[in-house]
């Protein structure tokens, strides 16, 4: 504190005008005043009112397609689509009971998961940064996007065959191809939000002093986390699909593998309740994504 | 503090023999030609001119971010050889970092200078307290109004104690009342500081209000047309642009520029054709008939 120049006088070193302004902003809080539950209830509501309709609407949806199955299934309606061997609502509700108190079942979501986390974890290790390098290193990028660009389009299921050749297990070709599904998605994320970097920030950073390194960290990784989060998600959308083809192709484990086994047992209602174990995994793991979107990206939420 | 706020009575900025070209197809476009400017210690110099004529390109080559084709920039004898702490900037686009709060990225030249986390703090609390930020610390850019948010952006640009401050038509974004306030509050800030300042704007009132001197450019490409002292006496108030002296300053400035804004703009319609806009000029010049 040894400016005295500007620190002596703090109190006239704004003029009213602008302190008046400050006051006005958007940023400021509303002044708290008591208020009984009541009050406080009604404005929560009224706050969230559109939340709370949606919310509303939205489990109405879902009884309403549980109700229309279970009708579909019960007068087993044959309607260009046949529903006469389609397991209702019930019978997969308490296949569900018994498959929950089954290890087997367990073990099935549970090699799943491990082949998603795996397999998908690899491909954000490996993406982002090599999308961060070759974003910020010309020739990096001439070198890698052509070979990149010639196999993205080549479906994960497509790699099957090529993946049993290549990898000594099962096990360890279904991890790959669960690899392959989400690390292109993450790859051209990454990328493309490389390429929308303000080049203005770039600069402030570089006037406020910084080298390449703290301008790679400071500027080009959090801009681009928005677009690595996108990458992420549509990732992990893909490394399901990929995962689940895999495991009915060449599985002998996995939520896939017994969904189609399922079917080759005739065991009608575990076919619907492997799709949405799938379904809830799906949406589980997109989720936690998008948590952690936000517990990384604090500016982006509220 | 003393070294964030460091009160050298240094900064002084020359521009000689300066030329910007960039490389098209079709060759070479000059965007600046041969221009002298220079600004002395501790004075506060604007450059305004028509849109297009390179007052901008002139500015960010002081910064560091373009390099002269001919000619050479210093800072106190120092040639600019690209962008560095001790060249502060003030972009129209804020340019704050929207993943900072306010604090941090008025931390962010401390930070990479090395400072220590609670020092930096301090020093950053310290000069938001200045510009009436302190409540704002934690808030990110995105929560502040426009005003605001220039305010971070000049303290950002302060805190490292720079020999000179470069502003890119700083306040070009902001309503004519904010505007008013932040040209009080950066002339506070340049009065305390006694530091260099060189100003880009194409608002003459402004480059008048702030300045000590004033350059006006020529259309591209630009070229110094004019340098006009300022002899206003400080501190300087509001009221003091209605006085006949502001405004015979005022007069002078602006048909200076009108005249290299019409030669822009004659350029231009010339080139798409005269006949295709049905503009008939019988004779008299493009500034007559507008």
């Amino acid at each position: 504190m040894s400016s005295p120049a500007l620190v002596r006088h703090p109190e006239d070193s704004m003029p009213a005008t602008a302190i008046a302004e400050a006051s006005r902003a958007p940023a400021a809080t509303p002044l708290a005043t008591p208020a009984s539950f009541g009050t406080i209830a009604l404005r929560w509501y009224r706050l969230n009112q559109g939340r709370l309709r949606a919310t509303a609407i939205g489990i109405a949806s879902l009884i309403a397609f549980l109700l229309v199955w279970h009708l579909l299934t019960t007068y087993r309606v044959v309607f260009f689509v046949r529903f006469t061997n389609v397991p209702s609502p019930l019978a997969v509700y308490a296949s569900f009971t018994t498959a929950i108190h089954d290890p087997k079942f367990l073990m099935h979501i549970l090699l799943s998961c491990r082949r998603i986390f795996i397999g998908f974890s690899l491909a954000a290790i490996v993406g982002v940064p090599l999308g961060l390098i070759m974003g910020r290193f010309k020739l990096v990028h001439e070198v890698i996007f052509p070979v990149a660009e010639v196999l993205r389009p080549i479906p994960a299921i497509a790699w099957v065959p090529m993946a049993i050749m290549l990898w000594p297990t099962n096990e360890q070709s279904i991890v790959f191809i669960t690899f392959l599904g989400s690390f292109f998605p993450v790859l051209v994320n990454t990328l493309h939000g490389m390429s929308l970097v303000d080049p203005v920030l770039v600069r402030a950073a570089q006037c406020l002093g910084a080298r390449e390194r703290s301008i790679f960290r400071e500027v080009y990784f959090p801009a681009s986390l928005p677009h690595i989060f996108t990458g992420l998600t549509v990732g992990m959308g893909v490394a399901w699909v990929s995962l689940i083809a895999a495991e009915m192709i060449s599985g002998q484990y996995g939520i896939g593998y017994f969904t189609w086994e399922a079917y080759s047992l005739v065991q009608y209602a575990d076919i619907a309740l492997g799709m949405i174990a799938i379904g809830v995994l799906g949406l589980g793991s997109s989720l936690l994504i998008r948590g952690a979107g936000q517990l990384v990206m604090p500016w982006r939420s509220t | 503090m003393s070294e964030v706020l460091a009160n050298t009575s240094k900064g002084h900025i020359e521009v000689r023999n300066f030329s910007l070209a960039y490389e098209t197809i079709e060759g070479p476009v000059q965007a600046v030609t041969d221009t002298q400017i220079h600004v002395r210690p501790g004075e506060f110099v604007s450059i305004v001119g028509p849109s297009g004529c390179g007052k901008s390109t002139l500015l960010n080559a002081v910064a560091g971010f373009l390099k002269p084709t001919t000619g050479i920039v210093t800072v106190d004898g120092d040639r600019v050889n690209g962008p560095s702490a001790e060249r502060g900037m003030v972009f129209q686009q804020y340019s704050l970092f929207p993943w900072k709060t306010v604090r941090e990225n008025v931390e962010f030249g401390l930070k990479m200078r090395g400072m220590p986390r609670s020092q930096r703090e301090r020093a950053a609390r310290t000069l938001l307290g200045l510009a009436g930020l302190e409540a704002f610390e934690k808030h990110y850019p995105e929560k502040l109004s426009g005003g605001m948010k220039q305010r971070v952006g000049i303290v950002r640009a302060l805190a490292t104690g720079p020999k000179v401050l470069l502003l890119d038509e700083p306040f070009g974004a902001l309503d004519a009342q904010t505007r008013v306030i932040m040209q009080q509050i950066l002339t506070n800030m340049w009065q305390r500081l006694k530091i260099s300042v060189l100003f880009v704007t194409h608002d003459i009132d402004e480059a008048i209000f702030l300045s000590d001197r004033v350059y006006c450019m020529t259309a591209r490409p630009g070229s110094i047309k004019a340098e006009i002292p300022i002899p206003l006496e400080r501190p300087r108030q509001q009221s003091m642009m209605m006085s006949s002296e502001f405004l015979a300053l005022r007069r002078g400035l602006m048909s200076l520029i009108r005249e290299e804004s019409l030669k822009a703009m004659g350029g231009e319609i010339n080139d798409m054709g005269m006949q295709g806009l049905n503009i008939e000029l019988h004779g008299h010049s493009l500034a007559d008939v507008i």
